[in-house]
């Protein structure tokens, strides 16, 4: 909403200045967006007059002219107006000016051979209309005596820019506005007295409200001005409307949009010359059409809101007028609309039809259903002021009265909700001020609601309004009390905290990625999720909601990988979603890790990073979180984006209960589909979700603290299995041997090829046993040795080597 | 007597000369061995007539002790030799680089969260969650936004069905719905997360983070928002004093509603947080409508409180001196080793909240 301080004096009487203006609409709740000063440089534009016109030698259309810009100062500008004539008292403009329309800095410049020192302008350079066939036109009478003097006058009033809060549709009126500010003690509402006009003339177009269901306009009035002649509108009203920024159209056009912005009354004004049989509102029928006066066809649907004569569709009542009826500078006679119409269904075609206006924006919020006269009124008498003509009596047609609202205000609500007091007397008034009706009653104030305040239906309201206006800085502070009966973090909170930082403290810096992410990428990953679209993304390549994280990771892998880093790692932690339902997603903890560890190294040997990289930091993620890696089985069935061969899935115990994770390899088709180029590309997904939560507390699970000092012996074994054996089967064969004794196992070494038979491998493991209740002796240690031997060749088919 | 002696000055002379382990290891035997010198004198000791046994034992005594103490002292002369000539040989480069090592970080939005997350666990908020994909009742209709109402348009929503019944949660606040209708009062939450608006340019993007904030009690009231929040600024930006204003706004779901701005002022093209004459927007925040209580049925009679919706993002942005928002989700390399954080810089009470 514009405004300017100037517009606001209309209604209010206030002896502040801009700068107090500025601070009072914020402190009630009227945001000011922007403050900005339209006069500037407008100054430099003169009043001139043409004192000879010469042919331009070398352009048919141009005339050289001699222009006094006043103080005896003759400047010669080339102009190609055919209006520019000797005599003509117009608008000059010099060089270094800056012209409104298109924001073009004036230079000294030849035109065609000749030097032409500035212009004179049209007004719709000068964006006062879209007048653009010939310069601008002044009498000489009333210009004469200015000529040298600037042509705009000097305005102080900045235009103000508010950012109106959709409860607030009175404040789409200047007048709404003014009515604040006089609440909140800036000034007093000016009590403009209404003029009202009498008329013999009967209103001779005929007005219908189909009375059917959802008709969403409840009453119509109308007024007829005969004879009148739509001219340019005065001088004043241009004015106005360019203060605010608006251009100026017609008399007719520029009243309407006058008292919209007034007080906040759309008004539509028909050629009734145009309408044909009177006028029918009533609800659209699918397939109807009609160009509105944006020129472009709309297609109704069923149950729109139309105003339509004997021919069809005149207007969507509310949004939009049609050509069809509009008026123009040929127009006598007008018919002038001032109606009420439901906001939900102003909003309801409004979206469908993808319309947006300034009517629409004002009804979809609220118009003050009586005002319907009072428009009407204002309207027509400025008519008459300017472009002459007869009125007739306002007609009102209404299918419905609106109801006036009342609601019971207990004040005792105000410091309850507030912290802090204001007297009774306050209290009465702010809300007659705003326009409140107050009846007294024993533990309660009637309140009959202002027309214009479509957003007031409880108390709590009412607070607000008093608060509002008494000022938000006089609520008190009361400090926080420092005291906490929940602990802060439940423990998957805390588990997500902590495997953030794991992760990160293993080298992978966080990223965040977008939630949705392209569905080509997201095709690779999703495995055996369903795809889970968009309906309107912000772009094709943002269109699915991701199944795996690794969709989004690897394209900023891949970019970073473009900008010439070899060797990173990052991860996520957040969300992945499985369906389209609220709940339907689990938290992931996913990484990748690309190229190299000690590159170019002058001490360590360079190798690619590979699975047992990720598996590491899985692992010891897991473990630094709480849980026990004895327990922890790994299989090889994995997701397709994995390399098959150099993968695993993790289970936390070998009851397979859900997938703590997954690590390995990335594969290499998908590798080449996403045209990623590095040494190596591994990466891991840790289901956060999946993981048991320990039952004990950390001071529950401390409480035995048991060591061994007897002495412990180690055994090295070297076994010779089937390649498809796995090692983890070996330990646990191994550690089934006898738990109390075998307190570690180690896999030190894994060899295939020369002396071992094809197929097989080698696998060296160390044993440590320890026991806790004494030194073994020789014979124990014989015994176990053998006992190990004898396990894990009967369980896993392998053979010691000797 | 003159025995003695002659071994005493004899192995004097011997130790004092340049000598190998295995010499004095010969030397030693010689004289403590089974039949060294020494060793064959204390056996004698019985032939010695008895007036001169004791002084003859004394000396022989101090003898010994003088000769095994010169022994060890020459090992140790010796052994010391070794380990400087070792020395001597080992002198490396040290300024050489170290082995290689990786260091991760932590994201700004994340460390931002947990900055949060402290600040209000001090003052006895827990923290909540809620899912991303939400309906279309508990992030507007529950909220007091109905259908057909203009303040939806303050949402550019992204839906994921033609009914659009199913969306991108375009703020937390439905996890103030999902809260209050899961417990029972009083509530004191705060809920951070990702939400999503379908508005992309550069000073949004699609996705960002909010953390909301819900205190109902019995006798909340303003003072409590304006305490709380002020607390809460002030913590945050690690400064003592600053500069809020309160200014009335509306949100459909809080009633009265407020916007708050913080002072500050831009020195050497650097944006000071508290000082100043300018006012910048941080958050949004008000009294609980009684309508949304009465939407997830808590007693509008009985309970009152507030609520808040902050961007985690723009206060990130603004404490770390980020000034592209598009950057955080940028993901790039440098951008995140540069604006990231040291994992084991955890926000806590004791030790403050950033280094």
């Amino acid at each position: 909403m514009k405004i300017t301080f100037d517009w606001l004096k209309d209604h209010l009487d206030t002896k502040f200045n801009e700068d107090k203006l500025l601070e009072q609409l914020t402190n009630v709740g009227l945001e000011v967006e922007s403050v900005e000063n339209l006069s500037a440089g407008l100054d430099v534009f003169k009043v001139a007059k043409i004192l000879k016109t010469e042919k331009h030698p070398n352009a048919d259309r141009l005339k050289v002219c001699e222009v006094d810009v006043g103080e005896k100062d003759i400047k010669k500008v080339v102009c190609g107006a055919p209006n520019a004539r000797e005599g003509l008292i117009t608008v000059y403009a010099p060089p270094g000016a800056i012209i409104p329309k298109n924001k073009v800095k004036l230079v000294v410049a030849k035109i065609r051979e000749v030097t032409s020192y500035g212009m004179l302008c049209s007004e719709s350079e000068l964006n006062l209309s879209n007048e653009s066939d010939g310069i601008i036109q002044l009498s000489s009478k009333k210009h004469e005596k200015k000529i040298g003097k600037s042509y705009f006058s000097k305005s102080d009033s900045n235009l103000i820019d508010l950012s109106i809060t959709p409860n607030r549709p009175d404040c789409l009126g200047v007048k709404g506005i003014a009515r604040d500010l006089a609440a909140a003690g800036f000034g007093k509402l000016k009590d403009v007295k209404k003029k009202k006009f009498k008329s013999n003339i009967e209103q001779t177009v005929k007005v219908k409200i189909n009375k059917e269901k959802n008709q969403a306009c409840s009453s119509f009035g109308s007024c007829l001005i005969t004879n009148a002649k739509n001219i340019e509108s005065p001088k004043w009203l241009k004015d106005k409307l360019i203060s605010i920024g608006q251009k100026p159209i017609s008399a007719i056009v520029d009243i309407t949009n006058y008292v919209m912005l007034d007080i906040n009354r759309p008004l539509h004004a028909y050629d009734a010359d145009k309408i044909e049989k009177g006028i029918i509102v009533r609800n659209s029928k699918s397939g109807e059409e009609f160009t509105a006066l944006d020129n472009k066809n709309y297609k109704l649907d069923d149950g729109m809101c139309v105003i339509s004569d004997g021919k069809g569709v005149l207007g969507l009542g509310g949004i939009i007028g049609g050509t069809r009826s509009g008026t123009e500078f040929d127009t006598k006679n007008i018919l002038l609309e001032s109606a009420y119409f439901e906001p939900a269904s102003i909003r309801k075609t409004s979206k469908k039809l993808n319309l947006d206006t300034d009517a629409k924006f004002r009804f979809e919020r609220g118009i003050d259903p009586s005002s319907i006269e009072d428009g009407l009124n204002k309207a027509a008498l400025l008519i008459k002021e300017i472009c002459g003509g007869e009125i007739s009596k306002i007609d009102i047609q209404k299918i419905e009265t609106k109801k006036i609202k009342t609601l019971k205000f207990d004040i005792n609500l105000f410091e309850k909700i507030t912290g802090f007091k204001i007297s009774t007397k306050e209290i009465y008034k702010i809300l007659e001020d705003l326009g409140f009706i107050i009846k007294k009653k024993k533990k309660y104030l009637k309140l009959t609601i202002p027309t214009w305040r479509p957003d007031i239906s409880q108390e709590i309201d009412i607070v607000e309004e008093l608060v509002r206006i008494t000022g938000y800085d006089k609520i008190k502070i009361i400090d926080p009390i420092k005291e906490r009966s929940k602990s802060t973090l439940t423990q998957p909170q805390k588990l997500f905290h902590f495997f953030q930082r794991a992760i990160a403290s293993k080298g992978y810096l966080e990223s965040i990625t977008w939630s949705f992410t392209d569905s080509n990428y997201n095709d690779h990953f999703k495995d055996k999720n369903q795809e889970i679209k968009i309906i309107n993304p912000i772009s094709s390549e943002l269109g699915v909601l991701r199944n795996s994280i690794f969709s989004n990771l690897i394209m900023y892998m891949n970019k970073n990988l473009d900008r010439g880093f070899k060797d990173l790692s990052i991860f996520e932690i957040g969300p992945i979603f499985t369906g389209s339902n609220p709940g339907e997603q689990n938290t992931v903890v996913c990484g990748l890790s690309a190229g190299k560890r000690s590159r170019l190294s002058w001490i360590e040997k360079e190798r690619s990073v590979d699975v047992f990289d990720v598996k590491r930091d899985v692992i010891q993620t897991l473990v630094e979180a709480g849980y026990n890696s004895d327990k922890f089985f790994v299989d090889t069935e994995t997701p397709n984006y994995y390399h098959p061969g150099k993968s695993g899935r993790l289970f936390l115990n070998k009851g397979k209960d859900q997938i703590a994770a997954y690590f390995g390899e990335m594969h290499p088709n998908i590798m080449k589909k996403i045209d990623i180029k590095t040494d190596s590309l591994v990466g891991f997904e840790i289901f956060l979700d999946n993981l048991k939560l320990p039952k004990k507390k950390l001071k529950d699970q401390k409480t035995k603290f048991e060591v061994s000092d007897y002495q412990k012996s180690e055994r090295d074994f070297a076994f010779v299995v089937n390649k498809e054996v796995k090692a983890q089967d070996l330990i646990n064969v191994i550690s089934s041997v006898d738990q109390k004794l075998i307190s570690n196992i180690k896999i030190f070494d894994v060899y295939e090829g020369e002396n071992i038979p094809k197929n097989q491998k080698s696998i060296a493991i160390s044993v440590t046993i320890q026991s806790f209740e004494k030194t073994l002796n020789d014979n124990d240690l014989e015994n176990i040795n053998k006992s190990i031997i004898k396990t894990v060749e009967n369980k896993t088919g392998a053979k010691i080597r000797s | 007597m003159s025995d003695l002696k002659n071994i005493k000055e004899k192995y004097h002379t011997k130790l004092n000369s340049n000598l190998s382990l295995d010499e004095i290891n010969q030397i030693k035997t010689e004289l403590f061995g089974k039949n060294g010198l020494i060793s064959s004198q204390f056996k004698n000791m019985r032939s010695i007539p008895e007036t001169d046994r004791k002084k003859f034992a004394s000396d022989l005594n101090l003898i010994k002790d003088e000769l095994q103490n010169l022994i060890t002292n020459k090992n140790n002369e010796i052994e010391s030799k070794k380990i400087n000539q070792k020395l001597e040989n080992e002198k490396i480069d040290v300024t050489l680089p170290e082995r290689s090592f990786v260091r991760g970080k932590i994201h700004p939005v994340s460390q931002t969260i947990d900055e949060i997350s402290s600040i209000f666990s001090e003052i006895g908020f827990s923290v909540e969650e809620g899912p991303d994909i939400e309906n279309e009742y508990n992030n507007f209709t529950a909220l007091n936004t109905p259908d057909n109402h203009p303040a939806r348009d303050m949402h550019d929503t992204f839906y994921l069905d033609e009914n659009k019944e199913i969306l991108l949660r375009t703020h937390t606040s439905p996890v103030q719905v999902r809260t209050m209708l899961k417990d029972k009062p009083p509530f004191k939450i705060i809920a951070p997360g990702r939400t999503y608006r379908s508005d992309s340019d550069q000073t949004h993007a699609p996705m960002f983070h909010q953390v909301e904030g819900l205190h109902i009690d019995k006798n909340i009231n303003m003072a409590h928002l304006k305490g709380c929040l002020n607390y809460f600024i002030k913590e945050f930006f690690e400064v003592k004093k600053i500069a809020m204003r309160f200014r009335p706004s509306h949100f459909p779901f809080t009633e009265p509603s407020a916007e708050v701005d913080i002072g500050y002022e831009i020195k050497d093209g650097k944006i000071i947080i508290g000082e100043g004459n300018q006012w910048l927007e941080i958050l949004g925040c008000g009294m609980v409508h009684p309508n949304v209580l009465k939407n997830v049925k808590v007693d509008p009679s009985k309970y009152q409180g507030y609520a808040f919706g902050i961007g985690i993002d723009r206060l990130a942005m603004l404490k770390y001196g980020i000034n592209d928002l598009r950057a955080f989700f940028d993901n790039d390399y440098r951008w995140l080793n540069h604006f990231g954080f040291d994992p084991l810089d955890v926000p806590t009470n004791y030790r403050g909240l950033s280094r």
